[in-house]
């Protein structure tokens, strides 16, 4: 089974500092983001049991080829790399990312994170499942082949849908469907020598379409906060009752 | 005339949608309509409420099948000429979003708060940088497609609507639903509750969750936690998670025990109006965003607080 995982390059979130309300992006390393590490980890597993390729596919910046390390460690066999603008529009990166599979060829499955560590948008891989005209699943917190065909459970709010697609197919996975493995210093080393292949946009043979969506500001929330430090528990308790919050019996 | 279409298969989504709507049409006039797939009772209530609902029934279509009512959707908002569709920001929702807006061509956005009008350009509200940032952004195509979070709206209000039958030439749907299963038992909102205890990896013992809840019966809270307490220690279910991949809530009052304040758990509620936080740290995150802050060990203070309170 051929798999390819979708994996976003962004900033380390923890590593971001807040200057006058702007966040300050300067020397934050980029790695991938939880959740895709997640989507990696499912991919890993499948080929475990059943046998095939795993393709890490990204769109970013030139220092992808770094980034993607990563996930070669972590058990990819191969990655595609698309450079371009970082600022990619969700609309931008799916065409990308469905370009890249196009080009991949024989795919049976393509694995996205059901949201991107930075934007968080959800939308991404459903573009993608459109652009190709592939049946998909989101937020899938279990993943089973069944000959040519998969049974996956979609978590939502308050029900569980145990669903049977058929491949080729495009599904989306929680933080919970695994714990996603830390690889070890010789995976480290080997990635190196894992194949890569390194694409621009003229070479995917499409054009970038133009954003559908323009941002006006990006800045951290106000955050006006007493900040009174109280020094026992009797105080909490009369702050508690000061500020109307008293026991309710 | 363009106008709006709104969907949700959650009817108290859909009436948030509505409200949603009806102030977006305040600066884009047009007319409201709603789509009620396979849920003849949505379609009355919706109506009851003053929506123009279409209500599409056809055995055939499932909603679990994203690709089908995507279809449907864009099948009627073009037989009605809309020009913006909204949807809940919810995991059935975002899902369909990215598929609608592809396949209609739209410029798309989801978990979006709020909107205000500047200069005649509405300006949509959403967190980003995994929430440590506040993204204005507009949207720049002819065709809208905003998912808005559950609550970002008050359910609207009114009467009189109308109910017409949408019918549609369905193709089989390719993905099978074999089974639903309800999520076990826990149906706490904890997004309703004006007052939230709030529990942190800082509770060290599974046992001390006895203080924390004399402590929320005192208080007449809701038990709520960071993300590891549910999703790792499984003291707690993840209904009761704040933050970014949880529940984003508004309380009057968090009481908030042994959570360092990252971000991606402090955009779930930076936006109580008071914050009490307990912490062993006296630089942790938390306190920067707090108005009360205690420095102490939960191990005692905990049982001390449930104890003064009683
Ligand atoms: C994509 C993504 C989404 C996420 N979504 C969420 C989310 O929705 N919600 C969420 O909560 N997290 C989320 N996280 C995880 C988040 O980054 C933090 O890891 C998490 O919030 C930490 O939980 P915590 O504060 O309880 O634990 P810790 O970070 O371990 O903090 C424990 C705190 O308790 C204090 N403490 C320890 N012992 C004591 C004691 N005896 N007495 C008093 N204080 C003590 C410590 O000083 C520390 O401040 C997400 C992460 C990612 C990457
Ligand atoms: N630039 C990108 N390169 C590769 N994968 C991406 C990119 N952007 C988004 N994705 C994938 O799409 C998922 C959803 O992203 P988003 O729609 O931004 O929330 C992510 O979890 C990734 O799996």
């Amino acid at each position: 089974m051929n798999i390819v995982v979708a994996m976003k390059q962004i900033p380390d979130l923890q590593q971001i500092r807040i200057r006058n309300r702007q966040p300050v992006l300067d020397d934050v390393p980029l790695t991938f983001g939880n959740i895709d590490k997640n989507a990696l980890e499912a991919a890993v597993q499948l080929k475990e049991a059943a046998g095939g390729q795993v393709i890490v596919v990204c769109a970013g910046t030139q220092e992808l080829e770094d980034t993607v390390k990563e996930a070669l460690a972590a058990g990819a066999d191969e990655a595609r790399l698309v450079v371009c603008d970082p600022a990619l529009e969700s609309s931008q990166s799916a065409r990308l990312i469905a370009a890249a599979v196009q080009q991949i060829g024989a795919v049976d499955l393509i694995l996205f994170g059901e949201g991107s560590g930075d934007n968080y948008s959800s939308q991404v891989s459903s573009r993608v499942a459109q652009i190709l005209g592939l049946p998909q699943v989101g937020y899938a917190n279990n993943i089973q082949v069944e000959g040519s065909s998969l049974r996956v459970t979609r978590s939502l709010e308050d029900c569980e849908e145990i669903l049977e697609v058929p491949l080729p197919a495009v599904v989306s996975v929680t933080a919970d469907i695994n714990e996603a493995r830390i690889p070890s210093v010789t995976q480290i080393l080997k990635a190196g020598r894992k194949p890569k292949e390194t694409w621009d946009i003229g070479q995917l043979g499409i054009a970038l379409p133009a954003p559908g969506v323009e941002t006006i500001s990006n800045l951290a929330p106000e955050t006006e906060r007493k900040q009174v430090m109280v020094k026992t528990v009797a105080d909490l308790v009369k702050a508690l009752e000061t500020e109307g919050f008293g026991g309710r019996g | 005339m363009a106008g709006i279409l709104i969907f949700s298969e959650k009817t108290k989504l859909a009436l948030e949608l509505a409200s949603a709507a009806s102030e977006l049409s305040a600066v884009n006039p047009g007319e409201i309509h709603a789509l009620c797939i396979n849920d003849p009772q949505e379609a009355e209530e919706l109506s009851a409420r003053g929506l123009a609902v279409y209500s599409l029934e056809s055995p055939g279509l499932s909603t679990a099948d994203t690709a089908g009512t995507a279809a449907a959707l864009l099948a009627l908002a073009n037989k009605l000429g809309v020009d913006t569709i909204l949807l809940s920001s919810d995991r059935r929702g975002k899902e369909l979003a990215g598929r609608v807006a592809e396949a209609w061509e739209a410029g798309c956005l989801t978990d979006v708060k709020g909107f205000s009008v500047q200069d005649g350009q509405v300006v949509f509200v959403r967190n980003a940088l995994g929430g440590a940032t506040v993204a204005t952004q507009i949207i720049k195509t002819d065709r809208k497609l905003i998912a808005f979070t559950p609550r970002a709206f008050a359910p609207l209000e009114g009467g009189g609507g109308s109910i017409l039958p949408f019918e549609l030439e369905i193709t089989a749907p390719s993905v099978k639903v074999l089974e639903v299963r309800s999520k076990a038992g826990d149906v706490v909102d904890i997004q309703g509750a004006e007052r939230l205890v709030i529990v942190g990896q800082g509770v060290e013992n599974q046992a001390d969750l006895s203080f924390v809840e004399q402590l929320a019966k005192a208080l007449g809270a809701e038990i709520a936690c960071s993300k590891p307490v549910a999703s790792d220690k499984k003291w707690l279910s993840e209904e009761r998670i704040v933050g970014l991949s949880g529940k984003i809530c508004k309380p009057e009052a968090a009481i908030i025990l042994g959570v360092s304040g990252q971000v991606q758990f402090t955009v779930g509620i930076r936006e109580a109006q008071v914050i009490f936080s307990i912490n062993n740290d006296e630089n942790a995150y938390m306190n920067k965003i707090s108005d009360y802050i205690l420095v102490a060990d939960l191990k005692d203070a905990l049982p001390e607080l449930a104890k003064a309170l009683a």
